[in-house]
């Protein structure tokens, strides 16, 4: 359906990078479900788990020993904005399960944060150089609005499911929705399927 | 809603039925739904606009009326410097024009239901909007549950919902209404001439009867963090506050 009078700004020449109902900004929104953990590096833990189990925990020095990688991608937020070539810094991980000797104990995982936030994501998503435990966006240290110390980043998923503040993985047996996917959000949440809500 | 149901929520078209300029910058929309749906209040719509190339705009607005049966909602939309929706809406929008909306939406900045325990609101500008639809929830199911809301705005006109927020507070001795008014001298004694602080939400929570277990905040981002570090050192526990940012 037309809008009478709308002529918008149009999406340009990044037209075929924007997934449906999003739109470009320069700059780099906020959007949290509460208030933004003050998260001290001599305390911050990261955890692999498979199911109840802890594989392996690091803190802050020994995670920083792991191999880095550099990602420059486009995000969506389900909000509807698109940021393009956002820079980050941190680790794959593919390198965090290689250090915890794991393969594939199961086809998922969920996420957990400092703010008992969560999200769920299929370990085929996570795996093979798409996403990392992000600790750097454009050359500098996550501000804790970013989801500083650390946060989960997998560019190709609507951003909720880059969780800020990320202290764990956990395999589990089943696809187990996180915050947002119990509170109206799609399970899995592709920006270029428009999976937004629930049963998009 | 709130659950994984099986409720498809789909793309519908609506009408626009009135038009009230709230405050300079604030313009409250009245929207008539083809298929009417109860909200709970908290919950948004995502309104999507469409140009003739097929080129389209989605974007995010709190519902600022409380559920009822009239098949209307309100949208209180701000016009942004830069937004190409809400200038739209403020330049081009006129009644009887149609426009493509989804909802409810949004299953976690919710007005409790049942509404047991004191419950305190901090937002700011258009970011009233879902705190609104609760204050206005709870009169409408005459709710006596002691609620607090501390409004921050630059000047007394920035005021969103004034009138109907100041006859609440008279009619309603467990309604408290605090403003912060920003860039002038407030005219109630009990109001505030500067930004939120500590000090504010303690003296907030003091009139209120009795400690909050939920908190609500609305509003920019800046504007979130500061009220939440506020809500957070006068002794609020983080897992109670509940926060909606704009932004994108």
């Amino acid at each position: 359906m037309v809008t009478r009078g709308f002529t918008g700004r149009g999406s340009g020449d990044q037209a075929e990078r924007i997934p449906p109902g999003q739109h470009l900004v320069e700059n780099f929104p906020v959007l949290s479900a509460g208030p933004t953990p003050d998260v001290e590096l001599s305390d911050w833990k990261f955890t692999v788990k498979v199911g109840p189990d802890s594989v392996k925990i690091w803190n802050w020095s020994q995670f920083n020993t792991l191999p880095k990688t550099k990602l420059t991608r486009d995000i969506h937020c389900v909000t509807s904005w698109s940021k393009l070539d956002t820079v980050w810094e941190g680790v794959l991980i593919d390198d965090i399960l290689a250090e915890a000797g794991l393969e594939r104990p199961t086809d998922f995982i969920s996420a957990h944060c400092y703010d008992r936030y969560s999200t769920n994501v299929p370990l085929a998503d996570l795996i093979t150089g798409k996403a990392m435990v992000a600790l750097k966006y454009d050359g500098q240290p996550l501000s804790p609005d970013h989801g500083g110390p650390a946060r989960l980043l997998v560019p190709h998923l609507y951003f909720w499911k880059s969780a800020k503040w990320v202290n764990a993985l956990q395999f589990t047996e089943h696809d187990e929705p996180g915050f947002w996917e119990r509170h109206g959000y799609h399970i899995y949440g592709d920006p270029w399927r428009e999976q937004r809500y629930t049963n998009d | 809603m709130t659950k994984n149901g099986a409720q498809v929520v789909s793309w519908q078209s609506c009408v626009i039925e009135e038009i009230v300029q709230q405050t300079p910058s604030i313009k409250s929309f009245f929207l008539r739904l083809a298929k009417p749906f109860a909200h709970i209040a908290g919950q948004h719509v995502d309104v999507r606009l469409t140009a003739p190339d097929g080129y389209s705009a989605m974007r995010s607005y709190s519902i600022a009326s409380a559920p009822n049966m009239s098949a209307t909602i309100e949208l209180a939309i701000e016009r942004l410097p830069d937004g190409e929706v809400s200038q739209f809406f403020h330049g081009v929008a006129a009644i009887g024009d149609e426009i493509e909306l989804r909802g409810p939406l949004g299953g976690h900045f919710l007005w409790p239901d049942p509404v047991m325990d004191p419950v305190l609101l901090i937002g700011a500008g258009s970011g009233l909007a879902p705190l609104m639809a609760m204050v206005r929830q709870r009169r409408a199911r005459a709710q006596t549950v002691p609620t607090a809301l501390l409004l921050s705005a630059r000047t007394a006109e920035d005021v969103l919902f004034s009138n109907e927020l100041h006859s609440i507070e008279t009619d309603d001795p467990a309604f408290v209404l605090a403003l912060a008014i920003t860039r002038e001298e407030p005219v109630r004694a009990s109001d505030f001439a500067r930004r939120i602080d500590v000090s504010m939400v303690q003296e907030v929570l003091a009139r209120l009867r009795g400690r909050p277990t939920q908190v609500f905040v609305c509003g920019s981002n800046g504007f979130v963090n500061i009220a939440t570090d506020g809500a957070l050192l006068a002794g609020l526990d983080p897992s109670i506050v509940k926060t909606e940012r704009y932004g994108g």
